[in-house]
């Protein structure tokens, strides 16, 4: 088993090998991050600088706390504050920064395929860390693993996503994770937060909760991201709490030991009820948290890897 | 004047519906003989065709020229240049420049740059509103006047019913055509995609088909109220078809046309993420493009325009949502079309009706045609002949082309505007 990439751009550009060797090594970073001693040395030398064009806390926290754990040097910039106000394109930003000799970069893109385009144009490996409503790669990676270490497999699964899967790049690239890795999927959702075509991912879409959630043994729920909601989708928070929120009524109908994910943050009595989120038997969302990191130092060590092994090659 | 005798050609007449071998004989820049009676009269000069394909120069509805304001992206002496080495002999421009061209004044600046500058007839379209803001009408009769042979606000749509429709009569009473973009514009405000499993997958903020037949749809009543000369753009998605069948049968002055972008390409050409393949209305799917070109092989939709859309590289090298619409296609616009033709969905008088005599037609032009008295403008073209196109030898200013690197077949040998030779490919490699 190998890890065969360049750059992280989405799950769609992974394979099933891929997939498996990260988690695998995101294991190990599990139980150093664990430990008293959470230092490795796998990004020793390195520079890693996180390009955030549109905010973020957590994700940003966790990468940066990832490669210092494993030694590299991190620089945040954010990039609303920047260069693009001064009307400086994507492309120079990008150039400017190559320039200063970065090892790995992690961008974040309030549009579809920015991340790529920016890839195409530096020598260090890039990893997506969010564009506009394409995919979020790491996200649906600590997923995966959260999913693997609480059910012991991350194939022949039933697995429901609810929400605004529309607007949700972590939506994207969990079907793809999951279909890729051999899980049922189902999406449930109000019609208006689903996009057309999805059956033909393979999945099953319902438009309610309780047909949907029937025997599943994983519940994703997704964020109703309303800054992203121009207008209209829904008629009100309550409808949707009541329909799509996430509560113990519906959750019966998963099985009795399926779990609960949600990638944060949540909004409370929106799409999910607060004792769920905090009942500890059911809710794996601050494990879903820890695997984040583990999950980003594995992809950003084995990313380095390839780097370092291209670099070698090319000197 | 000398008289030119082109021989030994297949001649391709799309009025007759022939494909046959045959001559041509032309005088003072006009058609004046055919087969044995033009051999028997001879010209001065004689140019053999050795059996290349001569057709009417295309009638090409829609160019963007970037004069005035952009002259960085295309100027009329490039894009000249560049109809003559695609067979276009007539550049029907669109007034969507900075300024518009919505005066009468803006259009006579046009028309002397053309003069001065182009290798091929350029007639100008003028704005239906003024600034293309959908508010109040040009001054039709004056633009009329001045030249204008059809009016539009190109890819925008004039929203406010009560001003399209007072347009579409004051229009109809001029006897001017009206071209519009059909769409549902609140429907696909802010859309760079066709929805469907590509834009899924993508996450690429998408508009449905259903937009098209909606905009064609109010476009259709407001054209029986008005009794309207109309002609929709670009008709590109299969719901749209049955609408437009029903509204030619109901007698009703409309034709449509398709770009040939969307007859060559679907949506996941696209693939990751490649701006030259963005264009207005979005690219569809493989069953819409299918549709597409059943609907041209049998004259349900009548005319194939390249949309020639110059984009310097800076408006294109963005994030896909963000970068600007349109390809450049004077050039290819012959080749890609014969895509169709090897593909067995329609023969050559069919897909030249398309780019010659339909639109000469629908602007009053004697193009379009190879009988006696008709102008002589003139493509020859080796249908069969294979070529990897490479943008940066494209002739526009602009390289926006989403056929960079594609294998093509079928290439332009000459070109004649009035009897006059403005390109030769042999000369040139010479």
């Amino acid at each position: 088993m190998a890890f065969t990439q360049d750059h992280l751009l989405g799950i769609e550009k992974l394979g099933p090998d891929d997939i498996t060797t990260l988690l695998d090594l995101a294991d190990d970073y599990v139980a150093l991050n664990r430990s008293d001693n959470k230092h490795g040395d796998a990004l020793q030398g390195l520079t890693q600088v996180n390009m955030f064009f549109e905010n973020s806390t957590r994700t940003q926290s966790s990468f940066e706390l990832a490669g210092r754990r494993l030694g590299a040097d991190v620089m945040n910039m954010s990039m609303q504050a920047s260069s693009i106000k001064k009307g400086e394109t994507l492309i120079d930003t990008a150039l400017t920064l190559n320039a200063m000799r970065p090892d790995l970069l992690v961008v974040r893109h309030p549009h579809s395929g920015a991340v790529d385009l920016l890839a195409q144009k530096v020598n260090c490996a890039v990893l997506n860390a969010g564009d506009g409503r394409h995919e979020h790669p790491t996200q649906a990676l600590l997923d995966a693993l959260t999913i693997r270490r609480a059910k012991g497999r991350l194939h022949r699964l039933s697995i429901a996503i609810c929400g605004d899967i529309a607007h949700s790049r972590v939506a994207r690239s969990n079907i793809i994770l999951l279909g890729k890795m051999e899980n049922r999927l189902r999406l449930i959702g109000p019609p208006t937060l689903v996009p057309s075509g999805m059956e033909e991912f393979g999945c099953e879409v319902y438009e309610d909760m309780e047909d949907g959630l029937r025997d599943v043994d994983v519940v994703m729920m997704l964020r109703l991201q309303k800054e992203r909601m121009d207008g209209g989708f829904i008629p009100s928070e309550r409808e949707y709490y009541h329909r799509y929120g996430l509560d113990a009524e519906k959750l019966a109908f998963a099985k009795d030991d399926a779990i609960v994910m949600h990638p944060g943050p949540m909004n409370r009595g929106v799409e999910i009820d607060g004792t769920i989120a905090d009942d500890i038997n059911r809710s794996v969302i601050q494990e879903q948290v820890e695997m984040g990191v583990a999950v980003r130092m594995a992809a950003m060590d084995l990313l380095a890897r390839n780097l370092r092994a291209r670099r070698a090659a090319a000197a | 004047m000398t008289a030119t005798l082109f021989h030994n050609a297949r001649l391709i007449d799309p009025e007759a519906g022939t494909d046959a071998p045959g001559s041509l004989l032309v005088r003072d820049g006009v058609i004046v003989a055919r087969g044995e009676e033009a051999d028997a009269t001879g010209g001065d000069a004689r140019i053999d065709c050795r059996g290349a394909c001569l057709a009417p120069g295309l009638v090409d509805i829609g160019v963007k020229v970037c004069e005035p304001g952009e002259r960085h992206k295309e100027s009329f002496g490039t894009a000249g240049q560049a109809a003559a080495a695609g067979g276009v002999t007539t550049m029907v421009t669109r007034p969507d420049t900075t300024p518009d061209i919505d005066t009468p004044e803006v259009l006579e600046f046009v028309a002397r740059r053309a003069r001065e500058a182009s290798l091929v007839r350029v007639l100008p379209m003028a704005a239906l509103t003024k600034g293309r803001a959908g508010r109040e009408m040009t001054e039709i009769g004056f633009l009329l006047d001045a030249g204008a042979v059809a009016f539009t606000d190109c890819d925008r749509v004039v929203t406010d019913t009560k001003v399209f429709s007072r347009a579409l009569t004051y229009a109809r009473s001029l006897g001017a055509l009206v071209i519009a973009h059909v769409q549902e514009p609140t429907l696909s405000q802010g859309a760079c995609a066709t929805s469907g499993k590509f834009a899924a997958l993508r996450g690429l903020p998408a508009v449905s088909p259903m937009a098209e037949r909606m905009g064609f749809d109010r476009d259709m009543a407001l054209v029986e109220m008005t009794g309207a000369r109309y002609h929709a753009d670009q008709i590109t998605t299969a719901r749209a078809l049955p609408p437009l069948e029903r509204a030619k049968r109901n007698g009703l002055d409309v034709t449509a046309g398709v770009s040939i972008h969307h007859l060559t390409l679907n949506e996941f050409d696209v693939a990751d993420y490649r701006t030259f393949f963005k264009v207005k209305p979005p690219l569809r799917s493989e069953d819409d493009r299918r549709a597409v070109i059943e609907a041209v092989a049998s004259g349900l939709i009548d005319v194939i325009s390249s949309m020639h859309t110059p984009q310097d590289e800076e408006s294109k090298r963005l994030p896909f949502e963000e970068a600007a619409s349109g390809a450049v296609a004077l050039e290819t616009l012959l080749p890609a079309a014969l895509r169709l033709y090897h593909s067995g969905d329609m023969d050559l008088p069919t897909l030249l009706r398309a780019m010659t005599l339909n639109p000469a037609r629908r602007l009053g032009l004697p193009q379009g045609r190879l009988s006696k008295g008709a102008p002589a403008d003139l493509v020859l073209f080796d249908p069969d002949a294979p070529f990897v196109l490479d943008r940066f030898a494209l002739r526009s200013k602009s390289k926006n082309t989403p056929f960079d690197g594609a294998r093509m077949q079928g290439r332009v040998i000459g070109t004649w505007v009035g009897g006059t030779c403005v390109y030769d490919r042999t000369s040139e490699h010479a």
